[in-house]
């Protein structure tokens, strides 16, 4: 699965790339906010996008939305990673064609029943 | 109307605390006696804070002895660093965001909002409070080494 991998952090980045290998995903494409995903995503070929929250430029929501209006991209299923748990945020991601989402701490079980359940 | 701050605002951070370093470092963090903050000074080499807004208004810290930070940090991030190193500290910064932010969801009556993460290092370096605020500590136990949480809160 050609997963594309969406944080500001480097560090994070890293950890979330430790934690898909961890659990079997190792085509991974890291991008460093929604505009830097937007012009990886259009090269094609991917098959799931994480995207964390809280980034510069283009938010995460902000960069969901425009997947979501793109024809080319609309149906790649896309995880939100977000720290803040606030019902309303996830409501909004959902809304916006979220597929599904993950708050930060997680474990890499948990990231793999979320990547599990939209496979399916 | 300003809510009082009380020793039970500082447990979600705790909790937080908890569930961090058990989910995403993948070690049992022990909490021991929450003191109150009589002074600037934190022990330890390095922390991460982050400034609380809102209806409460303060900061968050994570103060790590310079082995725990590398240890903690290299475990968060499968890495094999010898010494502080910019991604060492960078993930102090990532841990104590992740802390603040899901400690959020349980002080609903703040309305808080996070800044991004700051790191300082130094050795007994000092954290000035906001005048007025409640200081707490509660120094934590790990198998990596111990490290302080360190909560301030004033309501506005």
């Amino acid at each position: 699965m050609k997963i594309l991998l969406v944080d500001d952090s480097s560090t994070m980045r890293r950890i979330q790339k430790n934690t898909l290998e961890k659990i079997g995903h190792t085509d991974v494409t890291e991008a460093e906010d929604g505009v830097d995903a937007i012009k990886k995503l259009a090269a094609g070929g991917f098959e799931l996008v994480l995207m964390d929250w809280n980034m510069p430029n283009m938010t995460g929501i902000e960069a969901l939305k425009k997947i979501k209006a793109d024809p080319a991209t609309k149906d790649i299923p896309v995880i939100m990673v977000t720290s803040e748990s606030e019902k309303t945020r996830i409501m909004e991601a959902i809304q916006s064609g979220a597929a599904n989402y993950v708050v930060k701490p997680f474990q890499p079980e948990t990231l793999a029943e979320k990547i599990s359940s939209i496979k399916k | 109307m300003a809510v009082g701050i009380r020793v039970e605002h500082v447990n979600p951070f705790v909790t937080s605390t908890m569930e961090t370093f058990a989910k995403m470092v993948g070690v049992e963090a022990k909490p021991g006696k929450l003191m109150l903050k009589k002074d600037a000074k934190l022990e330890y080499d390095i922390s991460g804070i982050i400034g609380l807004s809102g209806n409460a208004k303060g900061m968050v810290a994570m103060s790590f002895p310079k082995h725990t930070a590398v240890a903690v940090c290299n475990k968060f991030m499968s890495a094999d660093y010898n010494d502080l190193h910019r991604d060492i500290l960078d993930a102090v910064g990532e841990l104590v965001n992740i802390v603040a932010g899901y400690a959020k969801r349980d002080l609903t009556e703040f309305a808080i909002n996070i800044s991004l993460p700051s790191v300082i290092v130094g050795p007994n370096h000092q954290i000035i409070d906001a005048k007025d605020a409640v200081s707490f500590v509660v120094p934590f136990t790990c198998p990596l080494g111990p490290f302080h949480l360190a909560v301030s809160l004033k309501s506005t």
